[in-house]
């Protein structure tokens, strides 16, 4: 049981770095990007191709693909989100959907559907004693990256300048230009941060989950609810809904199998019954 | 003038009509089935993207739910495939209600996150449930029969199935056209005026929603009982995708563009299959991308508007002009003022 509810933690810090990503991108910009599911998957794909091919080792694509992947992401930022971001947001969730179909499918023609295979880092091949049961130590180091990377940039958004543009963008865009900050000239970083933090999480996924091309698009639906469920908008009710999530999806799976993966969609139900903005969500979701 | 414009809208639907008879003359007739098929799915969902600025990304629930139900019926009842077919379709309705009373609510992009989301869990629920929908295998050997006659031939079976098809036609056409859609099409210009004209929008919306799932289960049940065969496929997220882009190819709010964007994409998809291009999605994704960038409008807008262009005249109010009318780039389905 407890050791099903650390599996829960586990699981949860994947959904807690993609719905951070999903949330920062959408407070900046007010984009749901629909190909975070596909970046996740390229993060994945990334530091399988650079060990397979290059022999570089997961501590230097931990670094480097999220890099990539979020230099790849202030390039499409530019060249095509940006003209679209003065539509309905709409529209910019249609070209993020078809981006998507096809990241997926060219990964796809080229390695097949079946899973490549990744080792885990030699360093954290082992197990970790907990006290009431052993470990393994390359999950507790995933959950430690998860949780280190979410406090940082809750600190990084709460307690510095550049967080304090970002915050006050996200509420206020056009008070916020009036007061002589360059809203747009954050835009561009913020976008390319959040498809880093999906590049991340991809590269965590490689070493104890399937890399294959499929990956990222089933995992994404389960975020979007799992962001309606924290709360519309809100930063840190994507990450606390995340981990919370993760925890009674696995527990539920304890009790109930059959549930496994409805359970996070029920909750999903429930609290838009009750709170349609979300946890910690605001009204503005509101119609 | 005054002549071809009256004469333009007969003439139009008899040439429908015809192209509607005649399909499967001229292509394979499993394809023209396909057509038909995801033209109603299209004309369905565009009554809510369109004519309501509702983007669900949902859909594929209630066309492969009801694929699911009509191609259960049908094993296991051998009642007739219409009766199947209408029993899809309720299922589908049924199925929207708790769906669309907890979507609504939400504005925009969200009301399209939270209906793929409920997408995905019916996707989830058909997978699991092996023991009645066969899980990955899908449903087969779903019977085609009307009263001792066989319809196994998917020529037999597309005009026997193009009554109903055409009857979900005039049903989209005539919710467009009647006071109700009226009110549909001032929600999505102006919820908050309709609301303050007393109009609960909220019930109109799900209205809207539960038609529009009961249409797409019709078009769903039917695709299913004329394949013999529901797939898992039917209910996954690409479904609603596509239904959507074909939308968005022919025109939000035209009606008609989707039908035409189902056919062009229906045939895209087959001339790939055919010639074994293993990457569809990057085909589709593309042309998504490509609509999305500079094609907002879609073909049967940048036809109208071209038209209006050159004979000069505009008819204003009409809904489904909203956004493609007065030459401002496509209007925002889906938000209108918030409240």
């Amino acid at each position: 049981m407890l050791q099903q509810a650390f599996n829960g933690l586990v699981g949860g810090a994947f959904y807690a770095l993609l719905a951070l990503g999903l949330a920062v991108i959408f407070g900046m910009l007010g984009v749901v990007n629909f190909a975070h599911g596909a970046f996740y998957m390229l993060g994945a794909f990334g530091s399988y191709v650079l060990l397979d091919s290059f022999g570089v080792n997961f501590w230097a694509a931990l670094v480097l693909v999220p890099l990539l992947l979020g230099l790849a992401g202030t390039v499409l930022e530019r060249l095509f989100i940006r003209r679209l971001a003065p539509l309905d947001p709409l529209y910019n969730f249609l070209f993020t959907f078809g981006l998507a179909l096809i990241l997926q499918d060219l990964v796809k023609r080229e390695y097949g559907v079946q899973s490549q295979p990744y080792p885990r880092p030699g360093l954290l091949s082992g197990t970790v004693d907990l006290g009431l049961f052993g470990y393994p130590a390359y999950q507790v180091f995933v959950l430690a990256v998860s949780v280190v990377v979410c406090a940082a940039v809750w600190v990084v958004l709460t307690r510095t300048r550049v967080g304090m543009i970002v915050r006050a963008a996200t509420e206020r865009p056009d008070l916020t230009r009036a007061l002589g900050i360059d809203v747009g000239r954050w835009v561009t970083p913020v976008f390319g941060f959040g498809i880093a933090l999906a590049g991340l999480a991809g590269v965590l996924a490689a070493p104890m989950r399937a890399v294959n091309p499929l990956m990222g698009a089933d995992l994404i639906i389960t975020v979007f609810a799992v962001v309606v469920i924290g709360g519309l908008g809100s930063i840190f009710g994507s990450v606390a809904a995340g981990f919370a999530i993760g925890l009674v999806s696995a527990l539920g799976n304890l009790y109930v199998p059959a549930l496994s993966q409805t359970l996070v969609f029920i909750l999903m139900a429930a609290v838009l019954l009750w709170r349609p903005a979300g946890l910690f969500g605001r009204e503005e979701a509101l119609s | 003038m005054i002549l071809s414009r009256l004469a333009r809208r007969p003439l139009l639907l008899a040439a429908g009509l015809v192209l509607a008879l005649a399909l499967p003359w001229m292509i394979y007739p499993p394809v023209a089935l396909d057509m038909a098929c995801w033209a109603l799915f299209a004309a369905a969902l565009d009554l809510l993207l369109g004519f309501t600025g509702l983007l669900s990304f949902g859909h594929a629930a209630f066309w492969g739910g009801s694929a699911y139900a009509a191609a259960l019926i049908a094993v296991h009842s051998g009642l007739p495939f219409p009766v199947a077919a209408l029993g899809g379709a309720v299922f589908a309705a049924v199925l929207a209600l708790p769906i669309g009373y907890l979507s609504v609510r939400l504005r925009g992009i969200y009301f399209a996150m939270v209906t793929l989301a409920f997408a995905q869990m019916v996707y989830f629920v058909v997978n699991q449930w092996r023991d009645l929908t066969g899980g990955e295998n899908g449903l087969q050997g779903v019977p085609r029969e009307l009263f001792g006659l066989d319809l196994s031939d998917s020529f037999v079976f597309y005009y026997a199935a193009l009554p109903l098809l055409l009857a979900g036609f005039v049903a989209v056409w005539r919710v467009v056209r009647s006071p109700f859609g009226r009110v549909l099409v001032s929600i999505r210009d102006n919820p908050a005026r309709a609301q303050a004209l007393g109009y609960p929008v909220e019930r109109y919306k799900l209205l809207a929603f539960v038609l529009s799932a009961a249409l797409s289960g019709l078009a769903g049940g039917l695709f299913a009982l004329g394949h013999g065969f529901a797939s898992l496929e039917s209910v996954y997220w690409t479904t609603s995708g596509q239904a959507v882009m074909m939308v968005v190819l022919g025109g939000i709010g035209t009606l008609w563009g989707g039908v035409i964007g189902a056919g062009l994409v229906v045939e895209l998809n087959d001339y790939l299959v055919t010639v074994g291009f293993d990457g569809i999605g990057i085909v589709t994704g593309t042309i998504f991308v490509i609509i999305v960038l500079v094609f907002r409008r879609g073909i049967w807008g940048t036809a109208r508007d071209l038209l209006a262009a050159r004979t000069g005249r505009r008819r204003p109010g009409e809904p489904g002009s909203g956004d493609t009318q007065d030459g401002a780039p496509a209007r925002t389905p889906g938000v209108g003022t918030p409240v």
